[in-house]
């Protein structure tokens, strides 16, 4: 496969080069997951890396902050060949990381998360503290040191991790899909961020599966396809279509458009559901709705609102909510997860590493996760390794996981991948309900039309939905009816045919109210 | 070389390697201390006689319980450090139901082992309904519970017992003859017999990797092990789960005490073996909770401590000198099995490689 840069596009930038990749290599067992990738990011621009799921971004990203080392090619940072052998190497040459989940320690304030490992630099104090309000002036990041981070919104916390690593020295600034948690609003103050570290003179490197915000943010793109670079384009020569093809070297599927299969039978009632905290206001206040059959209720809201506790309170993970929840006329409150799950729920948890995974077990261990007591994975009492493999199999073949094998562990898929693979498994065995918390976070455009086109399918047999999602675009064109969660309660019901984005959008944030957003 | 070959090859490699390091590092401290290093090797690698073959499988087959019962706690990550006391409450019950003989002959029998093995999980349930319902950390009480256990055994000892004739030493009831178990001899040669309980203690390492490997229940407990989150999430209770490992693991430590109780003492005094828990943590790890692997943990320990007994006679070193290689076997294993396997993933990555280039020689032939 030919590798060809092309930095002299029409609009391209012709800075000094701060970042220069050339030749990166890197195999993991069974895996090449990036084999002669070139990428030259100029100073002061924003430089986007797309491509499909398991392409080889986050491999590169890690050998870029020194978290792996690369089999081959070489780093140069503002024209010096570097070795970097561990982030705080990276550090030292100025390149900084905010990952996708974040690191923060909930129970300190900004200051002392900021400061945490990096005393030496402007000690735990007073000059710390004015460091802090500087970066955060400078760069309109709108942080104050003295915030509990427990008491931020995922928007602010991703900013406190930007300042974090602005703090440390960072002259290159890498963020790892920073708007898969992000509701539209806080990604536009994100990538005004951005352009305010851009003004300053550093580079940002960002990857994103979502080709309209790359496409109006970066100076640059480049297309990573199967471990090596495609192409370098800038987003003046591209469409968002013309970019994604480029990333999977095919056509894209056109997503149809579909007719309601909405039926007048009750599948999931939810009535007065409430999840009480000791002191304070609760996380869920009496919410009460309904599901059909072959219906799909979107949730929309900021993170943060009470969707995690809805989630988990409906799957019996939440011993201290109160209300009824009713299953097909039955009433379920009684029962533990694994009824619940036995009754017929699917359940795609927001968190795919905390809830929905084994990392260290592979693939065919996960199959059986959720499913212990279903076939095909279990036979009685035993467990049935080979029926758990073949549908193991299946679901990597229909739900198109890149994997070497039913055998790998599920710490080497990539991210994406990992999401395919609890959808799929989350699908199998003919759910009645399926409780989905954002099924296609992280996942490429491809797959994602791919999951869709698996829930509209299985709707059509009349699976109902709650479906959670950041991603406004998703519910408004998947839901039948879309509802809004603001501060544990449902605040207001929409179509989503004459919805618009910038309505649910304010609805979410209870615009018009004067009290602060999202704790 | 097979890729099965070079798998099988790489396993054995991390505790020989382990191994050798223990032994370089013993060698040192044997150095230092001025002691003869080639006289204490020579004594403790010479090739046992069949009377300590005997002793080598018959100290391992209760090793292997204890490392078992152990292990059973470590694959849900819960450290059952009371394996100790659990074992001792467990056999001097045993005891003392064997001594009274309510029933005849092995009925008596399996009603002190099933009794053994109860007493154990109960032992070790405090334990896990501590921690499923408060939170306790199971290392803590489990310490205590050893605590609590040497002195309640030494107590009720007190009470049950009888003097052993003509000696100082107190212990129960002597189990009548037709309730022991017999054991078997593999010689002619004096004191080459093998406890009868050894066949229980493979069947239990049997049971074991049957359990875990190929049942829901096994599957729920190590899945338990790997995430509690993902756990929860899946339809798993993990407080039952906690008190049914826990439950488990007491009801193997049970069973430790039982080799040498029907085998051997037949009796259980103050004299009674202890210590055994805490050499079953350190076979659990040497044998990365693999039924296999403990047995060989468990027979290397057992063999370490057979072999150094004469030392103390013949070289003028103390036996201690073991337990400090016994100790650094459980470091050097850690090390060198993180080690080995990454020099595996380097070696399967070269392989990757190759693939990689053959392949692309050969399409450059086609383009050719
Ligand atoms: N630690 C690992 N061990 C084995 N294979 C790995 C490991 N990390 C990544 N891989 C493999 O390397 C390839 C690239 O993974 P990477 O995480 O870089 O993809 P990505 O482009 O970030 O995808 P996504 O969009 O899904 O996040 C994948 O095939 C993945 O399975
Ligand atoms: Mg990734």
């Amino acid at each position: 496969m030919t590798s060809t840069v092309e930095g002299s596009g029409p609009t391209a930038p012709t800075g000094p080069v701060s970042v220069r990749l050339r030749g990166i290599g890197k195999r993991f067992p069974g895996v090449i997951a990036n084999d002669d990738i070139d990428i030259d990011v100029h100073r002061g621009t924003i430089h986007a890396i797309v491509g499909e799921n398991g392409a080889g971004k986050s491999t590169l990203m890690k050998i870029l902050y020194g978290v792996q080392p690369p089999d081959s090619g070489t780093i140069e940072i503002d024209g010096e060949q570097v070795r970097l052998s561990s982030p705080a190497d990276a550090i030292r040459h100025g390149v900084g990381m905010v990952f996708q989940h974040f690191m923060l320690a909930d129970n300190l304030t900004v200051l002392e998360n900021v400061v945490l490992g990096a005393e030496k630099l402007h000690g735990i104090g007073g000059a710390a503290r004015a460091e802090i309000a500087r970066i955060s002036a400078a760069y309109g990041l709108d942080i104050h040191p003295d915030t509990l981070v427990e008491d931020l919104g995922v928007g602010a916390r991703q900013r406190v991790e930007i300042l974090k690593v602005l703090y440390r020295g960072a002259r290159i600034v890498i963020l790892d899909e920073p708007t898969a948690v992000l509701v539209p609003q806080e990604v536009e103050e994100l990538f005004a961020n951005l352009q305010g570290l851009k003004r300053e003179g550093l580079s940002v490197i960002f990857i994103s599966h979502k080709l309209d915000e790359v496409l109006s943010v970066a100076d640059e793109i480049t297309v990573i396809r199967r471990g090596t670079t495609v192409r370098t384009v800038s987003p003046s020569e591209v469409t968002a279509r013309q970019l994604a093809e480029l990333m999977v070297g095919s056509e894209l599927p056109s997503p149809s458009t579909e007719t309601s299969t909405v039926t007048d039978q009750v599948l999931l009632s939810v009535r007065d559901l409430t999840l009480p905290v000791p002191s304070g206001r609760p996380l869920l206040d009496a919410v009460s709705f309904d599901i059909h059959r072959g219906e799909v209720l979107g949730i929309a809201g900021v993170e943060g609102n009470g969707q995690a506790e809805l989630v988990e309170s409906i799957m019996g993970m939440r011993p201290a909510a109160t209300g009824t929840v009713s299953l097909d006329g039955q009433d379920i409150g009684g029962l533990s997860v694994r009824r619940r799950r036995e009754a017929g729920i699917g359940y795609v948890p927001e968190d795919r590493h905390r809830h929905g995974l084994l990392l260290d077990a592979p693939l065919w261990e996960n199959r059986i996760l959720g499913h212990q007591t279903r076939s095909p994975s279990v036979k009685g009492p035993l467990i049935d390794k080979a029926g758990a493999r073949s549908d193991t199999q299946r679901i990597i073949e229909q739900y198109d996981v890149r994997t070497p094998g039913a055998d790998v562990l599920a710490r080497a898929l990539s991210g994406g991948n990992q999401q395919k693979l609890i959808v799929g498994r989350e699908m199998s065995g003919d759910p009645v309900l399926l409780i989905a918390a954002h099924p296609t976070r992280g996942v490429d455009v491809g797959a994602q039309a791919a999951i869709w086109d698996h829930i509209k399918a299985a709707r059509r047999e009349g699976l109902a939905v709650l479906l959670i999602s950041a991603d406004l675009d998703e519910l408004i064109g998947l839901s039948d009816r879309i509802e809004v969660i603001l501060r544990g309660r449902l605040v207001g019901t929409f179509d989503p045919a004459h919805v618009t984005p910038e309505q649910l959008g304010s609805a979410m944030t209870g615009a018009g109210d004067d009290t602060e957003v999202s704790a | 070389m097979t890729p099965r070959m070079t798998k099988l090859l790489l396993g054995l490699s991390a505790p020989v390697l382990a191994l050798v390091a223990a032994f370089a590092i013993t060698s040192l401290v044997l150095l230092i201390a001025g002691d003869p290093v080639g006289g204490v090797w020579g004594e403790i690698l010479s090739v046992p006689e069949g009377r300590n073959i005997a002793n080598i499988v018959n100290s391992a087959s209760v090793l292997y319980l204890s490392g078992i019962a152990v292990a059973i706690g470590f694959r849900m990550n819960l450290f059952n450090i009371g394996v100790d006391g659990q074992y001792r409450v467990a056999a001097f019950t045993a005891a003392v139901v064997a001594g009274e003989a309510w029933l005849p002959g092995y009925l008596n029998t399996v009603l002190a082992i099933v009794c053994a093995m109860a007493v154990g999980a109960l032992w070790a349930g405090i334990a896990g309904v501590l921690r499923a319902t408060r939170g306790v950390s199971e290392v803590i009480s489990t310490i205590m519970l050893n605590f609590i256990a040497t002195s309640l055994v030494a107590f009720l000892l007190r009470k049950a017992a009888v003097r052993e004739e003509g000696s100082n030493n107190i212990g129960t009831k002597e189990i009548p003859e037709g309730s022991r178990i017999p054991s078997f001899s593999f010689g002619d040669g004096p004191g080459q017999e093998i406890y009868g309980f050894v066949v229980i203690a493979v069947l239990v390492g049997v049971l074991y990797w049957f359990l875990l490997g190929s049942t829901r229940f096994g599957f729920d407990l190590r899945a338990t092990g790997r995430s509690t989150t993902a756990a929860v999430a899946s339809g798993i209770s993990v407080t039952k789960m906690v008190v049914a490992a826990m439950l488990l693991s007491g009801a193997v430590a049970g069973l430790v005490g039982m080799p040498l109780l029907f085998g051997e003492s037949y009796t259980y005094g103050s004299t009674f073996q202890s210590g055994l828990g805490f050499a079953g943590i350190a076979i659990a790890l040497l044998g990365r909770n693999h039924p296999v692997g403990v047995a060989i943990g468990a027979l290397l320990f057992a063999f370490l401590n057979e072999q150094s007994n004469p030392l103390q006679i013949l070289v003028g070193v103390s036996p201690d000198i073991v337990a400090i290689t016994q100790g650094v076997i459980v470091l050097t294993v850690v090390v060198s099995y993180e080690l080995v396997r990454r020099y595996g993933v380097r070696l399967e990555q070269q392989s990757v490689a190759r693939a990689l280039e053959s392949e692309r020689a050969q399409r450059e032939e086609v383009t050719a």
